[in-house]
């Protein structure tokens, strides 16, 4: 175990950036928090978690795949997918950082998805556990503990110091260029953990039990009737699908110009009406199947095919940022009541 | 007024005034209310809640219940009035299958100031004339309430009910507010601290839409950004710049029928003032073609599609000062 000052942490942050990029958690201006290039004066958020999840660094909203260029009868391509350079993510909570498990899981499955594996490889994530958690978190329910994080490296912060644990030869590959740094035992953390192991339990959503969510019952979840009363005032916004870390849909798009054909990649979401849109029109004709499809997938779809694991780490994203305040939890307790 | 609403919900049932109530659902916590269709007295009973936090505007989704066979009662707040009747303007909502109760407002309230203002992890609120007892996981704080109202509410245009069957609380008047003073302020910009003003609050933007779903003047049945017919098809813009046009072209498309209801800067996850937009278009209108309100009456016809001999020339902008 290691440690630094809190008043040192821009010196930290100085000698991680002097070797790869480093994003952390700042403020924006409209006070929240988002994954921000350091450099000197850019300041640690005090916020729980950013709204945009770490997601995105691996996995960008839009990004290039290939241009074709046709001159006559010959077609050129273009080699121009963003090269993805070495990079340190600090400050990833423990939920997000589970997220990166799940992801894995889709894209690094065969056909491996190169670019999300470059981005991966080229990562390095140092993860934060929490110490003041909000009353819309529920990573217990999934076995993740917010006080003892994943990740290359893991940090927990008091008000004196910063406390800092390596957990993989990436993380201790970097751990060892930064003469900042100075060991320590590992009291300090032992305690906060306590503390924050207090408070996980008193959370409201604590309780919150999946359970229930058998792949055996699949069809009887499909089939319930609640899904009218629950995907009844949605949207379709998309929302709660583009701030989700474990989130993964995307669509392949061309953007023809007549003389250029950019071919793209972009963030789709279930929650869409032309979201596989396929020859003969779609399968999910109204907002219901859509809906639906959101949390067949996270609650039952996902732990079917991957061994009972859940593709939601309860980052509570969407219990905050939906507009109509829909969300997971509150699809979760109704399907419970609903299929015995 | 919590008690007077539900009860009304109930009574509308009871007596087969309507078959189905739209109304607010109680959530997991005290602020997380969900807009919801109430069939029974049962479900009015169990899970009907209106508090500060029924901000949701019910009226966009009457365009699709006052289709669905039978009555609907609807309960509408001031702003939601405005929306509502615009709708009827625009002939998207079938007024005789619509049962509006009216209802006088004290202004909503923000969970997300609530949170800003060092509550994090709120459990429960009491709600008091002019505080909100504030209880976390952490502490307790006592908050002004002033301090957590939502914009739209800081600058509440009309606390008049402009369409209704019946009325909850008294009806109020429409009221002079500054709800165009940051606008002015953007105006007095030059153009680059403004271009630049609108790019860093437009970087933020995730496109999820969220604003444009819930704009109850963004009713057309297909967006032409969702269209793939349409050759206009935005899933993904080509750079940051198109993605900002595209709050341009919305609010342009909005013109003259947004009537401010404050909605889209109420979802919006990254805290864009779309609203600043909307209201600029707003304050043009009212000074190049005369007082303009969206919605506040069913004859007056909109300035923008509205030809008269008084419109003033395109060449206003360049005697305006070309900015
Ligand atoms: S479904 Fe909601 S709570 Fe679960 S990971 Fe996604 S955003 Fe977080
Ligand atoms: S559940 Fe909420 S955030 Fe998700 S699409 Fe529906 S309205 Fe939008
Ligand atoms: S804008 Fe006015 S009428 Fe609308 S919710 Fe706020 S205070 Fe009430
Ligand atoms: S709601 Fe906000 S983030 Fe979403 S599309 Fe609109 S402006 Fe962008």
């Amino acid at each position: 175990m290691k440690k630094i000052a809190r008043s040192e942490l821009n010196a930290l942050f100085a000698a991680i950036s002097a070797q790869k990029q480093l994003y952390i958690p700042a403020d924006t201006k409209a006070g929240q928090a988002q994954f921000t290039l350091w450099q000197d004066g850019i300041v640690l958020t005090d916020k729980l978690n950013t709204v945009r999840s770490a997601k995105d660094l691996f996995f960008p909203q839009v990004e290039q795949i290939v241009n074709f260029k046709v001159t006559g009868k010959t077609m050129e391509i273009i080699e121009n997918r963003d090269v993805s350079e070495p990079f340190v993510v600090f400050g990833v909570r423990a939920c997000d950082c589970r997220s990166f498990d799940i992801l894995d899981t889709v894209f690094l499955a065969d056909p491996v998805d190169t670019f999300y594996q470059t981005r991966r490889e080229n990562g390095l994530v140092i993860t934060m556990a929490c110490s003041r958690p909000e009353e819309t978190c529920f990573c217990g329910a999934f076995g993740i503990d917010a006080a003892n994080p994943a990740g290359d490296i893991t940090c927990w912060m008091d008000e004196n110091a910063l406390y800092w644990r390596a957990n993989t030869q990436k993380g201790e590959e970097l751990t060892a260029t930064l003469s900042i740094l100075v060991d320590c035992d590992n009291t300090a953390v032992a305690s906060m953990q306590e503390k924050t192991r207090e408070i996980l339990k008193k959370l409201p959503l604590n309780d919150l039990d999946l359970s229930n969510f058998d792949s055996k019952k699949l069809l009887e979840y499909f089939n319930a009737d609640v899904w009218t009363e629950l995907s009844e005032s949605c949207l379709g916004c998309g929302t709660c699908t583009f701030v989700c870390p474990t989130c993964q849909c995307y669509d392949v798009q061309d953007f023809d110009n007549g003389r250029e054909v950019r071919r793209f990649r972009c963030w789709d979401s279930c929650m869409y009406s032309d979201f596989t849109m396929m020859a003969h029109g779609t399968n999910r004709p109204t907002q219901k199947e859509r809906f639906r499809q959101r949390f067949m997938h996270k609650l039952v779809y996902y732990p079917s095919n991957n061994g009972g694991v859940f593709g939601c780490v309860g980052c509570g994203r969407c219990l905050q940022k939906c507009p109509i305040h829909m969300n997971i939890v509150k699809v979760a307790k109704k399907l419970k009541e609903a299929v015995k | 007024m919590q008690k007077r609403i539900k009860e009304k919900a109930l009574e509308l049932l009871n007596t087969g005034v309507v078959d189905r109530v739209l109304g607010w659902k109680i959530g997991e916590f005290f602020y997380d209310l969900t807009p919801a269709v109430f069939e029974t007295a049962e479900e009015v009973e169990e899970n009907f809640v209106y508090s500060g936090f029924s901000g949701a505007n019910l009226s966009k989704y009457l365009i699709a219940q006052s289709r669905a066979g039978g009555k609907v009662a609807v309960f509408l707040k001031p702003c939601d009035s405005y929306s509502f009747q615009q709708l009827l303007k625009e002939h998207r909502i079938l007024r005789e299958n619509v049962y509006v109760v009216g209802i006088s407002c004290d202004g909503m309230l923000d969970i997300e100031k609530i949170r800003a203002a060092g509550c994090d992890g709120v459990i429960a609120v009491k709600e008091n004339v002019d505080s909100l007892e504030v209880e976390t996981l952490y502490d307790k704080k006592t908050l002004n309430r002033n301090d957590c109202l939502l914009e739209r509410c800081l600058v509440c245009k009309s606390k008049k009910v402009v369409v209704f069957d019946e009325m909850i609380g008294e009806n109020g008047e429409e009221q002079e507010t500054a709800r165009f003073e940051m606008v002015a302020k953007l105006e007095a910009m030059s153009p680059e601290d403004r271009f630049e003003f609108w790019r860093g609050e437009l970087s933020r933007c995730i496109r999820c839409n969220a604003c444009r779903n819930v704009c109850p003047a963004c009713s057309c049945e297909k967006c032409v950004f969702d269209n793939d017919k349409s050759g206009l098809r935005n899933k993904a813009a080509a750079d940051d710049f198109e993605e900002n046009l595209f709050h341009l072209i919305r609010a342009f498309h909005v013109a003259g029928r947004c009537t401010d209801c404050g909605e889209c800067s109420r979802v919006c996850p990254q805290n864009i003032p779309l609203h600043l937009l909307n209201r600029k278009y707003i304050k043009d209108i009212n000074e190049l073609y005369g007082e303009y309100q969206a919605g506040a009456d069913m004859e007056t016809k909109s300035p923008l599609t509205n030809f008269t001999f008084e419109d003033c020339e395109p060449s206003i902008i360049h005697e305006r000062g070309g900015v």
